[in-house]
């Protein structure tokens, strides 16, 4: 096991290399411009130095390369240098800078993280909890009124996009009833009771979106592994041994439908941190989706790159971590 | 409670009645006793209005704001928010009108601020204004912004403004001398208007040239002269401000702090003025006018809006935009449009058009119908070619009968074996491809037909030289959007469609003159504008200009666009203003009791 991590790891540093260079070049393909959103007023000679002091004038390939020096060496070393206080060499390199505020992309990245952690974070969260007794239930009573009405609520939740829930809610809970704000106040410090209040209102509406669309994913998962698992011999054999229903279920049947569920779960890990970009939007969730998306329409490439590569690096890692988990849960399968 | 308001409706009345008063002064002695009458309605306004005692003003930009210094942005965006904290010397009021601002008046030749060759002017600065870390606001620090936006390798979005200028001098710490090269006979470009503020010397010393997008602390809050200071600022996310304890007016701001927020869509940030009362003001409402009908009835919050200098025109490609002629293609070596090069083709197009349907589908209260290119100030507007304001399908039909375009069997027009049938090409948004389906329609009238396409914004107005899709290089035979101008001045502008401005693959497709319209009569116009100082003479040229380009065809004028923002009817004394930040004058916004 531990071979294969290791072996798997060190493919993981070429895939993620060329993975780099290919969003690198799609982006540098794409016909995008940083200075599309520029009032027209802006003459062209202007424009040409404007691109000029974001690097733009650089053949593509010396701009990958400083890039790729930026994100492996620079910025690691402004990490070490911040959390040890020891300065490397004079302290001053170039940073990966967003060209839209022209400020460190890291910067941006570690500003943004928490919200995105809390609100997608505590929407996954909500999500397993509800999915997996709403499957377990649907499955062992299959074709009953809770099924029923399990697999609509879950099929709709799945199929209906976030941003027409989102919406929804919103003209519901915050135009008509006006229950809950529309807006998350970004600004808001939670250090007493009220502060707290208002911290969960305005996170109800967001996490519910992204909970009911988790759940139904999840929960369907759940309910047809269970399904395939109830009609295996070894639970009519444990039956037959006088093995009590409620253990049937939660010990036998229950765990090793779960093993391909967490595989399922492991794997949406990366989509926390990827944010849920539509629902941010909606909502004004400062977070990494949101960050992402405005980057996108401004073509701030740097930011782009940067974050779009980070989540690759997730997607790789715990793609990695669903495999290593798989082996552990299920004992007959070897990787060595 | 009752008592205050009555109090305000006082003060109210008697500073109307001083600003007539104002308005009709003649002789010295009155201004004296005035400013004892002034000095005593501060005084007594202090007893109701003062300093931080609104709360916090919200504010709502659906497009999030990434800087706060306006030189490294360019932004709209960025620079409406900026001018909360940092100010130019000079404002444009609410009606176009050159306001002093951190000056005590405006230079003019008669003030001798101007010089007689024009080829100077002298700005005195308002003495006793302070920045917001307490140090005096010096002609230092008007010196250093221009250095500062003219640094080499900088990439200051403002650069054109300070075309021209050979030097910016303190004459002493309230005077600013700045010289031109020639003869500047519209002077005010420099330091004039929300573009371009001071930013402190102190604050920016090292930030200079390519030093400048490094300075982050500096670039996100930079220390201003204006009513509210940078408190924390989350780029692409919310701004938060508080009142500027130095701000040279004792009792203003009345809110204590803002915070504007950034991000969303134009109509969920409508709704949250409008609909749910959450924000108190929220910029560029785009968005259909039965939407905003329908959220207004919350009565919450109103609209407003105001009038610049944005026209939404379909420009006519004088060149030939055909594929095969590969590089030359939409150039001028190229060769004529074979069907757009006649002048009825061109009228036609123009007369089958309904402005008003499409003013009252995509805009409502945000747009007028014109055939001007230079539609404000008042005293530039033209009406010499309002024959295009009233639609006329059988004149067109006429015209171009006459000009021997027979209609074929497919209720095309055509004529030599070329065919009426246009790419009409704009940027995706969907009042403008509701715009462009009604068009279609109304062509289709008269026997022209079109083919539609749409352009992201981003790539249309990129102006990537390796796109082929860009407004500039305009591979299409019609295209359609919105252009303006800064300030009150249109020379600049009309001398976009100078003959040496055209695109082509030898500019790196760099010119602004997209119609590729070329008339040596009107260069003759501009070239006269650019050495005129009378203000009635530059008027008379410009006008004569704009009506030449309609005239012509360079392009079919279609909706005067205004700006439409909202804002919560609880909020009072915005004054819209397109031709100078929005917030220009957050420092006289109060909220109602």
């Amino acid at each position: 096991m531990f071979t294969y991590t290791i072996r798997r790891l060190m493919f993981a540093v070429p895939t993620l290399l060329v993975i780099s260079f290919v969003i690198f070049a799609l982006l540098d393909l794409a016909p995008n411009d940083p200075l599309g959103d520029l009032p027209l007023t802006i003459p062209p000679e202007v424009r040409e130095q404007i691109r000029a002091s974001m690097g733009l004038d650089q053949p593509f390939l010396i701009r990958y390369l400083l890039w790729l020096k930026q994100f492996f060496i620079n910025e690691p070393l402004n990490i070490f240098e911040q959390m040890t206080g020891i300065t490397v060499g004079d302290g001053e390199r170039m940073r990966v800078l967003s060209w839209a505020t022209r400020s460190p992309v890291v910067d941006l990245i570690v500003q943004r993280m928490p919200q995105t952690l809390w609100v997608v974070g505590m929407a996954y969260l909500f999500g397993v909890l509800i999915a997996i007794p709403v499957g377990v239930i649907s499955a062992y009573r299959q074709y009953s009124i809770f099924d029923q009405i399990g697999t609509f609520v879950t099929m709709v939740g799945y199929s209906v996009p976030t941003f027409f829930t989102g919406v929804v809610l919103i003209v519901i809970f915050s135009s008509y009833l006006q229950w809950f704000p529309s807006i998350y106040d970004t600004n808001l410090v939670v250090n007493d009771w009220s502060s707290f209040v208002q911290q969960v209102k305005q996170m109800v509406l967001p996490v519910t979106v992204l909970a009911l669309y988790n759940a139904s994913q999840i929960a369907r998962f759940v309910r047809a592994s269970m399904l395939d698992n109830l009609s295996q011999d070894y639970v009519r054999t444990a039956r037959a041994k006088g093995v009590k229903e409620k253990a049937v279920l939660l010990v036998h049947v229950l765990r090793n439908s779960l093993i391909p569920v967490v595989t399922v779960i492991a794997l949406g890990v990366p989509t926390i941190f990827s944010g849920a970009i539509i629902t941010e939007q909606i909502f004004r969730v400062n977070g990494l989706g949101q960050l992402l998306i405005t980057a996108v329409q401004g073509a701030d490439i740097p930011l782009v790159q940067t974050l779009t590569f980070i989540f690759a690096v997730l997607i790789v890692l715990f793609n990695l971590i669903a495999d290593v988990l798989y082996g552990i849960l299920d004992p007959r399968i070897r990787y060595d | 409670m009752g008592m205050r308001a009555a109090d305000e409706a006082r003060a109210e009345a008697i500073s109307a009645k001083i600003i007539l008063i104002f308005k009709g002064k003649t002789m010295k002695r009155t201004k004296i006793l005035l400013a004892g009458t002034v000095a005593a309605l501060a005084f007594a306004n202090v007893a109701h209005a003062q300093r931080g005692t609104d709360g916090d003003l919200k504010i709502l930009f659906w497009q999030a704001v990434s800087t706060l210094n306006p030189y490294l942005s360019g932004g709209t965006k960025e620079i409406y928010s900026a001018s909360l904290t940092i100010e130019p010397l000079a404002r444009y009021d609410e009606t176009g009108k050159l306001t002093p601002w951190l000056v005590t008046e405006i230079p003019t030749v008669d003030n001798g601020g101007v010089a007689k060759d024009m080829k100077s002017i002298t700005w005195k600065l308002k003495p006793g204004v302070k920045w917001s870390d307490g140090s005096a606001f010096t002609a230092e620090d008007v010196v250093f912004t221009w250095q500062y936006c003219t640094a080499p390798d900088g990439g200051c979005a403002q650069k054109a403004q300070f075309e021209g200028i050979t030097n910016v001098e303190a004459v002493d710490p309230l005077t600013v001398k700045v010289s031109f090269a020639e003869p500047k006979y519209y002077p005010y470009g420099a330091f004039v208007g929300a573009q371009q503020p001071i930013i402190q010397k102190a604050q920016f010393k090292d930030c200079v040239g390519a030093k400048a997008p490094g300075c982050t602390s500096a670039n996100f809050g930079p220390i201003g002269t204006g009513p509210f200071v940078v408190k924390e600022f989350k780029p692409n996310d919310v701004i938060t401000f508080t009142a500027n304890a130095n701000y040279r007016d004792a009792a203003k701001p009345a809110f204590a702090s803002v915070t504007l927020k950034g991000g969303g869509d134009a109509a969920s940030a409508a709704r949250a003025v409008l609909e749910t009362g959450e924000y108190d003001y929220a910029w560029n409402m785009q968005v259909e006018p039965e939407v905003l009908a329908t959220m207004l009835k919350a009565g919450k919050g109103t609209l407003v809006t105001a009038f610049g200098t944005q026209v939404e025109r379909i420009n006519l490609n004088w060149t030939n935009p055909d594929p095969k002629l590969g590089d030359k293609r939409s150039t001028v070596e190229g060769g004529k449009h074979p069907a757009l090069s006649d002048p009825a083709v061109r009228k036609a197009l123009s007369i089958a058009i309904d402005r008003d349907i499409i003013d009252e589908a995509g805009y409502g209260e945000a747009g007028k119908p014109t055939c001007n290119i230079v539609p404000a100030p008042d005293a530039y507007v033209s009406t010499a070619n309002d024959w295009c304001l009233k639609q006329d399908i059988e004149g067109a039909n006429k015209l171009l009968d006459q000009a021997g375009w027979k209609k074929g069997a497919d209720g095309i027009r055509a004529k030599d074996g070329v065919k009426l049938s246009f790419l009409y090409q704009t940027s995706t948004n969907s009042v403008r491809q509701g715009t462009q389906a009604l068009v279609k329609d109304w062509w289709q009238q008269i026997g022209v037909a079109s083919e539609l396409r749409n352009v992201s914004a981003s790539v249309f107005f990129g102006g990537d030289p390796a796109s082929p899709d860009t407004f500039q290089k305009f591979y299409a035979d019609v295209e359609m959007y919105t252009n303006n101008f800064d300030g009150t001045d249109p020379e600049k502008y009309l001398a976009e469609w100078l003959c040496n401005k055209i695109p082509s693959p030898a500019n790196g497709w760099q010119g602004q003159n997209i119609p590729r319209y070329c008339n040596p009569e009107y260069d003759k116009i501009i070239a006269e504008l650019s050495k005129t100082a009378d203000l009635g003479k530059r008027a008379e040229l410009a006008k004569k200009a704009n009506d030449m380009l309609t005239a012509e065809g360079a392009h079919i004028p279609l909706i005067h666009r205004g700006q439409i923002s909202s804002h919560s009817v609880k909020l009072s004394g915005v004054k819209m203003n397109a031709w100078d930040s929005e917030l220009w004058n957050a420092a006289d916004w109060s909220r109602k009791k």
